[in-house]
């Protein structure tokens, strides 16, 4: 075993020991601790398990890649990932938590008074999230492989075995305290490779400040040489390519930002702190603990992209000579998310825009991130955190996805629906069982990825947006709507979003039943599929307003619900 | 008007005018009006970029704060206590 591997095991068993030892100490002894923590939670406390629920291994690995190689048009994750807080904070989450109970569609269910609501919000929750957790489940498995060198099943079954401990036997509360110790984890090795590789370029040690620095020894802006030199390469400019179209740039972010904002893992994590005020403040502390990463993200992206040109084209006209490469680059060709393909036989090896001559056959996203402290030449101990740090953002987003998905079952299928005259303590073993049930699905889709496994995170965030956001906004916005709206809208907008991406790219992404192609000329408005949740919502809003028009409005007492999650029951007159 | 509908006014009133200002600086000054802002340099920034990779960012942290103070004095104004 190599010194880099004996750290990395070391690094990463005692984040497990950390997690380990928190979820002995949170145990959950009530249905209210297993579902929202016991409501006790600290606000800055639930920003920080909240940020870590959130960004996922997509955020922590792939999400700087992304952008590495889009450019400008990478913004769309950066503006949609953050924006949809906003709306969270001001549009569902302070009047969710006023409204007091364990899970979203239970809301659903009592606001629309009507079971049926609340099995459809079951069913786009279950959909939702379970798209989204496989993608958790192959980042855990992958950064055990490449990490720790062992098989992807191995790695899969040790990370399921964790969540397993503090999910079951802690809930909410195991995992609300878990998340916070991987928050840490997490950004710290996020930060510290990003501030070297800043210092190195630029001299300046805050990334978020060195993207907008001028190169080390020289007069150029960072952003300035790296527009220059892509465009030498035959690319289109780093500042300005845009994402196909301003009009699919904009549906792309607005779908983003409200499928964050009706993602159901997230706001449950509201219902966790003691007050409506709470809420509110709660939510800008999530999204400063994200923003630390969101906005190193793009100077991560920006110079990864610049080192690695570099590498493979160290002088003008001076390719990489295939036999002098540097060790990182022979260390990630070993994994496959590297490779070249000396086409001319000259030894060099020439990265290009133009496809006939470009021998840098493949570099994977993935790499931006994690080759980063390779590539700034940094010490084993911070690769070492890097995948301890992966792992926490796969493990921490997995847990809280699986929270929502089993709360789903126990509380609103078994309890609220089938058996409603069960006992607090045999609904608390119900949700124990169902946590395991969701965590061995979970897992055997991880070991089993179905073939559409690489579209599903945009699918989720696509889902979201077209079922839960509109029904909730409406919801609390609404006294009018009323069960035949809301269900009619739910059901419209999640059909109209999973038609359209099926149409285009297979149904369940098997590829050869697309029956309109994957061919940008047959979109919509120019609009890709990963875009289309935010016309989704627009059909669920527009279907839910034509059908409550024709039907009888809501009865009193839901009304009058409405009337309490807006103000406060103890508002009095102004005395001035 | 009762207390609590002038609660639930000023309420709306807020939160239209902070939804303003999250369009503007993103879809806005990150998206369509990216070209023309883009002229203009903030150190090595152009400044469509700028807003469309971070300083929208930046904008959305200062606006739920805000939000949550104007909200906390709307509080205290209406005398409630949770």
């Amino acid at each position: 075993m190599t010194d880099l591997q004996l750290l990395t095991y070391i690094v990463v068993g005692a984040t497990f020991t950390l997690y380990i030892g928190i979820a002995i100490w949170a145990r959950a002894g009530s249905t209210k601790e297993f579902y929202i923590a016991g409501g006790g939670v600290h606000p800055i406390a639930n920003g920080m398990a909240t940020a870590a629920d959130w960004m996922s291994a997509a955020s922590f690995i792939s999400m700087a890649g992304l952008i590495a190689f889009m450019g400008y048009g990478g913004s769309v994750f950066l503006m949609g990932w953050t924006g949809g807080y906003v709306l969270l904070a001001m549009l569902l989450a302070p009047y969710l938590r006023k409204y007091g109970k364990f899970t979203v569609p239970e809301f659903i269910g009592d606001r629309f008074y009507s079971n049926a609501a609340r099995l459809v919000a079951v069913v786009c929750l279950i959909l939702a999230s379970v798209t989204y957790v496989i993608g958790q489940m192959k980042g855990i498995g992958v950064a055990f492989s490449r990490f720790l060198e062992v098989d992807y099943e191995v790695g899969l079954a040790v990370g399921m075995g964790i969540v397993f401990f503090y999910a079951v036997w802690g809930g909410m509360k195991g995992i609300t305290y878990t998340q916070i110790a991987q928050y840490c984890v997490l950004i710290f090795a996020y930060t510290i490779p990003a501030i070297f590789i800043s210092l190195n370029l630029t001299g300046m040690p805050i990334p978020q400040i060195g993207l907008g620095w001028t190169m080390t020894g020289s007069e150029t802006y960072l952003l300035d040489k790296l527009d220059l030199i892509v465009q030498d390469l035959g690319f289109s400019q780093y500042t300005t390519s845009a994402r196909l179209s301003q009009t699919n740039m904009f549906m792309y972010t607005m779908s983003l930002m409200i499928g964050t904002a009706g993602l159901p893992h997230v706001i449950i994590r509201f219902f966790t702190v003691p007050k409506v005020s709470d809420a509110r403040i709660s939510a800008g502390w999530a999204l400063v603990f994200i923003a630390i990463l969101y906005t190193t993200a793009p100077s991560v992206a920006a110079m990864a992209r610049l080192n690695l040109i570099n590498t493979m084209e160290p002088a003008a006209g001076e390719y990489m000579v295939y036999d002098e490469r540097p060790d990182w680059v022979t260390n990630w060709e070993k994994t496959g998310l590297l490779k070249f393909e000396d086409k001319d036989g000259d030894g060099r090896i020439r990265y290009s825009a133009d496809a006939a001559v470009n021998e840098v056959i493949k570099v994977d996203n993935d790499i931006m991130v994690l080759a980063n402290p390779e590539i700034a030449k940094l010490p084993n101990w911070v690769i070492a955190l890097v995948a301890a740090g992966g792992l926490a953002a796969a493990l921490s987003t997995a847990a809280g996805l699986l929270l929502a998905i089993s709360s789903a079952i126990s509380h609103d299928v078994l309890k609220g629906v089938f058996k409603p005259d069960i006992t607090e303590r045999q609904e608390l073993t119900a949700s124990r069982v169902s946590m395991a049930g969701a965590i061995l699905v979970a897992g055997y889709l991880g070991f089993n990825p179905p073939d559409f496994a690489a579209g599903t995170v945009a699918l989720a965030f696509g889902l979201a947006a077209a079922s839960m956001f509109p029904a909730l906004m409406m919801g609390i916005f609404s006294k009018r709507m009323n069960k035949e709206g809301a269900i009619a809208g739910m059901v419209a907008g999640l059909s109209v979003t999973l038609l359209y991406v099926f149409q285009h790219k297979g149904i369940m992404f098997v590829a050869d039943t697309a029956f309109l192609g994957d061919l940008p000329a047959n979109w919509f408005f120019g609009i890709e599929p990963n875009a289309f949740g935010a016309i989704g919502a627009v059909v669920n809003f527009a279907v839910a307003i034509s059908v409550c028009a024709m039907t009888s409005p809501p009865p009193d007492h839901v009304q009058q619900l409405v009337e309490t999650i807006r103000v406060p029951g103890s508002v009095q007159a102004p005395s001035d | 008007m009762t207390p609590a509908q002038q609660y639930w006014r000023a309420n709306l009133r807020l939160v239209a005018g902070c939804l303003v200002v999250w369009f503007i600086v993103s879809f806005g000054f990150g998206i369509i009006l990216v070209e023309p802002l883009n002229t203009i340099r903030l150190g090595g920034f152009k400044l469509g970029f700028w807003f469309a990779q971070q300083g929208s960012v930046y904008v959305f942290v200062a606006l739920i704060f805000f939000y949550a103070w104007r909200m906390h004095v709307l509080d205290r104004k209406f005398h409630v206590d949770e």
